[in-house]
């Protein structure tokens, strides 16, 4: 790890304005990810702000739904009782991620932000955009077996590694953040994120120094609700993929360099298509790399299969 | 707890502290090891911080990168949380935060002044052991005992969590007010420690046991 100095922030404000102020600064939260990169230099900050002890970890009810403090831990959150009576997919998803362990540090803003667990975006040997841009894309003719078949090119075929996000796009969650001139914004998770086509190293839309307050739900569509995740072990692995239905709002997990918020899908079903049909308009489009050719039959079965266990969940 | 009877001679921690205090010395980084580093690296930060660590408030200058985890093992010389993966991934180092389990390797000691540390060596003694110990002793829930210190401070977390009533992976509704500790349950909401040779069902016993769980 490389040396860094530290400090920690006094609100949310300040924060903003160390991190805008100091060259290579950045919040630091539960750190599960980020000290993770540290270790392996992939993450070389100058200077760390600890934004843990901000009075961001609130979760509250509002009159638009719930709004979720960007420092609530992974499991305060799958744990809150609106939200497992509620919102109980976002439940689901947050406890299908990660140990006991990690979602007890883990917090909501900095799942959002968490890096891709592309092979190659680990390995320091190999080239990867993403890691060093210009470099090249490891992964288009390498071990893809976990990389994107949907909104990639060759730049860069890395999937967003999150449950949680997963589920938060398909109950359409926005992202509110503060910058360091103290002004709010409020972007929708399905824009949050920035395609990998010419700067894959750059992820999200946040600018220096914005930092994410929380994160707001408006009220769950009817219907029931179901997250599913197919991985390589039962419990403690990433998502190879997985799928978060609210009502008929569908989002994928990897597939793609965000959420991916199945639209098409949805749209065919709003048109009477079966869920299978459905499934397949989705997927025009899809590219497997050799490794990862499975997931696309495998999202097919795992729309049609999820929506039909929600349908289940709706009548009981 | 002493490390070495008084006679003995150096033990390989002392000797290979010995040897990096020599380096730091001399003025050999090991960051001037290595040749390729850019010239932006900069010096090492200390910082001066408080931890309270099985009741005693100890006071200690570290390192800003040292980890929760080494800060117990090499300043505070409690070595009973291992070092398996140093990433996140085997659970070894689990301590508890607050009451919290948390893996301490993925966490720096500069972030903790002023949480409440839990190590194993705080949860019980060699006369008085916690009943996770002594469960883990009567059930044979290890076979190396490398990841034993992680599994019980992870298993007595566990139990605190599921007290609570919060629902896991493994179970049906999460919106559900009791969720009995099944064995599924307890193997889900335990798989953030591995053991490397595999004394699993020994584990679950043992937890079972000290849960009092039928």
């Amino acid at each position: 790890m490389r040396s860094f100095t530290y400090e920690r922030a006094s609100d949310a404000q300040a924060a903003a304005r160390a991190v805008m102020d100091q060259p290579n600064a950045k919040f630091i939260a539960g750190g599960t990810n980020l000290l993770d990169l540290m270790k392996l230099q992939i993450e070389t900050p100058a200077h760390l702000i600890d934004v843990s002890r901000l009075p961001l970890a609130k979760i509250e009810q509002t009159d638009s739904g719930l709004r979720i403090g960007a420092l609530v831990r992974n499991s305060a959150l799958a744990a809150d009782r609106h939200v497992r009576e509620v919102y109980p997919v976002l439940s689901e998803a947050l406890l299908a991620g990660a140990s006991g362990q990690l979602r007890n540090k883990a917090t909501t803003g900095g799942n959002l932000l968490q890096r891709t667990r592309c092979f190659y975006f680990y390995n320091r040997d190999k080239p990867c955009n993403k890691r060093e841009p210009g470099s090249g894309c490891s992964a288009l003719e390498g071990i893809n077996r976990n990389n994107a078949v949907l909104a990639a090119n060759n730049t860069c075929i890395a999937v967003h590694p999150s449950d949680m996000a997963v589920a938060m796009m398909a109950l359409n969650a926005k992202v509110e953040t503060v910058s360091a001139a103290g002004t709010t914004r409020t972007i929708t998770l399905n824009d949050f994120y920035t395609p990998p086509d010419t700067h894959p190293n750059i992820e999200t839309q946040l600018k220096p120094g914005e930092l994410i307050t929380s994160v707001s739900l408006p009220p769950p569509p009817s219907g029931g609700q179901v997250y599913r995740k197919v991985r390589d072990r039962a419990s403690y692995a990433f998502a190879l993929v997985s799928v978060a239905v609210a009502g008929n709002q569908i989002a994928l997990g990897g597939v793609a360099y965000k959420p991916w918020r199945a639209s098409k899908a949805e749209a065919a079903l709003g048109s009477g298509a079966s869920p299978t049909a459905a499934a397949e308009a989705e997927l025009i489009g899809a590219k497997g790399y050799g490794g990862n050719d499975f997931k696309i039959p495998l999202v097919r079965r795992i729309i049609a299969s999820t929506l039909a266990q929600s349908r289940e969940k709706s009548r009981a | 707890m002493s490390d070495k009877n008084p006679t003995d001679g150096p033990t390989r921690r002392e000797f290979l502290q010995s040897v990096a205090a020599v380096a730091a010395l001399s003025g050999v980084s090991s960051s001037d090891t290595f040749a390729a580093e850019p010239a932006q690296a900069m010096k090492p930060v200390i910082q001066k911080i408080q931890l309270d660590v099985n009741g005693t408030v100890r006071s200690l200058s570290v390192d800003t990168r040292t980890t929760l985890l080494d800060a117990l093992r090499e300043h505070l010389r409690l070595t009973g949380s291992k070092k398996g993966c140093d990433h996140g991934q085997c659970g070894a180092c689990t301590v508890l935060v607050d009451d919290m389990r948390i893996v301490s390797c993925l966490s720096l000691a500069v972030m903790h002044e002023g949480d409440k540390i839990t190590t194993v060596e705080g949860l019980g003694t060699s006369g008085k052991l916690h009943p996770m110990q002594a469960a883990f002793v009567e059930h044979d829930g290890f076979q190396c005992g490398y990841c034993t210190p992680g599994q019980i401070c992870s298993a007595v977390g566990m139990l605190e969590e599921h007290r609570k009533g919060w629902p896991s992976h493994a179970t049906a509704d999460v919106a559900a007010t009791s969720i009995a500790l099944s064995d599924a349950e307890i193997r889900e909401r335990m798989s953030g420690n591995l053991c490397r040779c595999a004394a699993y069902p020994n584990i679950l016993a043992a937890i079972k046991d000290a849960g009092g769980i039928a």
